[in-house]
């Protein structure tokens, strides 16, 4: 099994990085969902050589493979882009503009749900999906590129920086590390930072996240003082 | 008296570079772990309970209780599982608490595994959230650096395994058992209940999971006493709370209160209403938490009396919506969002999801019957408490609030139409 299988795509360098996931946990099927993660990162998308892969790495049958790859929103069926642009069109962010956001995107790349503008894989070409609740309902609406955040988004802002990604160009996420791609996104999701330890920068949170905290500063708002030795209670009698 | 604001998991969040080990020791972290390991695991339970700590994920059950629901001396491996699937719509506090301050759920989950006697742990966090998985992994890594986390943990004897998991995009693994389910490597479906994970959990095993703004809570327990923790919130809902406002605010963002914090306290320090529009109705705890109005500014946001006034606490995800917002443009929305995620395992809830939302639709598009009410109404009660899991019950409280609440919208949507299906224009 730990041989590399007598296809192309996954290397020995896959087999490495697929037993490396199975030994993070006690079980080894608890290493399927980080394991299509990686097949992403290596195909772009999960396709029939990709379900054969984790099979043949887990002992598992085809079909159970293919039963967890369609479950899962971000295991991706079809060859993606480039970058994979995910708009929220939750209820919140649709409120602030967010439908307005991926309508205005749909129109300029041409393409619908979860297609492709461009040819999949070649530089500049666009992945669109509208997306459920990304938890950052306070920096909404939000969109992401390739899971990074770009908050507090307008249909015109959203629009520049998808021309930006069509021209080869890279524009900072509000929050996260420097933008790579789609195929290193899935790489880093499956536990892989080779190289990019130091991506971790960027601000502890957006402004807005500390707007309370920032206020409990200014007018001096604090939790009450803790005990300077707080003691265990006592250990309970055993029954 | 108690200050309005009370940050203490938000505190460390305005540091610079706070995800740090660095940071994070600097400013009084891990000091809570070895005396923790000192302590009798017993004892570690009882302090707590004592505390009052109610789990933070939206259901609010004693968490002190639920780690003494593991059997003890049962010979199996114990698991602490950490739900970190943060997606309920509205809530946006897990996710900024793992990316500004990852150490403190770390050193939680290092004095909670000691406690249950768990040897390995993981973090089940989405994958949508990839800065925030960089984060949570570095710290793990740094924390193994320490000695934190490994074999014999500051010389205790006590061994803790960490792995951080990252999900891949459905709302219903935030459901304890599906997250176990998907964890093990499966489809994210809810099980039957019970046995429940405290018996057999992750592979069968005695598991607790815990939301990441509970366990992060610990070591600021461990540190200051149960008294401490009680000084803040209400008798039953004890502690401070993380209340997430967005929407129609002026300044929306993470604001940590005592639990009982009410909704016009919270809107008067983010600056009221955005551009001076009224209020019109509001979650109090993420979109499957019965909607409220303007009449609910007072009511007291704590387990009890969110729901004493018709609701449920949820998350504190306290989305907000001016007069401008149409309610059942809003419901549609939510509506569809249940039905993409709803997992397809029980029938009401895959069924029904899937009538209300066509229902939704057409009202919304201006075709709408006078029989459409009373046929979401009924649809609801077949799937309200019919399912394994609360999804369905979750779908369903955004229609039958939002009806109880604004129905002449609804009506309004019917009546213009029912006259043509009479045959009026015909």
């Amino acid at each position: 099994m730990t041989q590399a299988a007598e296809n192309t795509t996954f290397d020995q360098s896959s087999v490495d990085r697929a037993q490396a996931i199975i030994a993070r946990y006690p079980q080894s099927r608890s290493a399927l969902l980080p394991m299509l993660h990686l097949v992403q990162s290596v195909e772009g998308y999960v396709s029939q050589e990709g379900i054969r892969f984790c099979a043949g790495q887990l002992d598992l049958t085809e079909a159970e493979v293919s039963a967890v790859a369609t479950f899962y929103t971000m295991y991706k069926r079809r060859p993606c882009g480039e970058h994979l642009v995910s708009v929220c069109t939750n209820t919140l962010c649709a409120a602030l503009g967010g439908d307005d956001i991926y309508s205005t995107l749909k129109k300029h790349l041409g393409v619908g749900h979860e297609e492709t503008a461009g040819e999949p894989g070649t530089p500049g070409s666009i992945t669109l999906e509208h997306a459920e609740c990304l938890a950052a309902c306070d920096l909404g609406p939000v969109l992401q590129v390739n899971y990074e955040f770009y908050d507090n988004q307008t249909p015109e802002k959203a629009l520049g920086l998808v021309k930006a990604l069509q021209a080869g160009e890279k524009p900072a996420p509000t929050r996260g590390a420097p933008l790579t791609d789609f195929k290193q996104a899935e790489l880093q999701l499956a536990g892989f930072f080779e190289g990019r330890e130091a991506d971790l920068d960027g601000p502890s949170a957006a402004p807005e996240t500390l707007a309370g905290a920032q206020i409990a500063k200014e007018r001096g708002w604090d939790a009450p003082a803790m005990p300077s030795n707080a003691e265990f209670p006592a250990l309970p009698e055993k029954k | 008296m108690v200050d309005p604001l009370t940050p203490v998991l938000t505190k460390r969040w305005t540091e610079p570079r706070s995800w740090t080990m660095e940071t994070y020791e600097r400013t009084g972290g891990y000091t809570a772990l070895p005396k923790a390991l000192k302590a009798h695991p017993d004892q570690l339970i009882q302090q707590c309970k004592d505390s009052g700590l109610r789990g933070r994920g939206g259901a609010g059950f004693p968490t002190g209780m639920k780690w003494g629901f593991i059997p003890q001396g049962d010979g199996k491996p114990h698991y602490l599982v950490i739900n970190a699937d943060e997606g309920e719509p509205g809530t946006c506090k897990d996710i900024p608490t793992m990316m500004a301050d990852p150490h403190s759920l770390i050193e939680g989950v290092i004095i909670t595994s000691y406690a249950i006697r768990a040897n390995f742990a993981a973090i089940y966090v989405r994958g949508e959230v990839l800065h925030c998985i960089r984060r949570l992994n570095a710290a793990v890594r740094e924390a193994y650096a320490k000695g934190y986390l490994g074999k014999d943990i500051l010389g205790s004897g006590f061994d803790l395994d960490l792995v951080v998991h990252a999900g891949a995009g459905a709302y219903i693994c935030g459901e304890e058992t599906a997250l176990l389910d998907s964890l093990e490597g499966r489809r994210g479906q809810p099980r039957l209940k019970p046995p429940f994970p405290a018996t057999s959990g992750l592979y069968a095993s005695p598991t607790v999971v815990n939301n990441v703004e509970t366990i992060a809570s610990v070591p600021f327990i461990v540190n200051g006493g149960a008294d401490w923790f009680r000084e803040m919130g209400r008798d039953r809902s004890p502690g401070p709370k993380i209340y997430s406002l967005s929407g129609h605010v002026t300044r929306p963002g993470q604001y940590e209160a005592p639990m009982g914090t009410t909704l016009r306290q919270l809107l008067d320090m983010a600056g009221g209403m955005k551009d001076g529009i009224p209020l019109k109705f509001w979650t109090p705890g993420g979109s499957s938490t019965p909607l409220f109005t303007a009449e609910h500014l007072d009511v007291p946001l704590d387990f009890e009396g969110a729901a004493e006034a018709g609701s449920m606490l949820g998350t504190t995800a306290l989305q907000i919506f001016n007069e401008t917002v149409s309610v059942p443009w809003a419901v549609m929305k939510w509506t569809e969002f249940y039905k993409h995620e709803s997992c397809g395992k029980c029938t009401p809830c895959r069924e029904g999801t899937y009538w209300l939302v066509q229902i939704l639709q057409r009202m919304v598009a201006g075709n709408g019957t006078a029989s459409d009410i009373d046929t979401l109404l009924d649809v609801c009660d077949n799937i309200l408490g019919r399912s394994f899991c609360a999804l369905g019950d979750g779908a369903v409280s955004p229609i039958t609030s939002g009806i109880k609440y604004f129905k002449d919208e609804f009506l309004a949507l019917c009546d213009q139409n029912s006259k043509v299906l009479a045959g009026a224009n015909a």
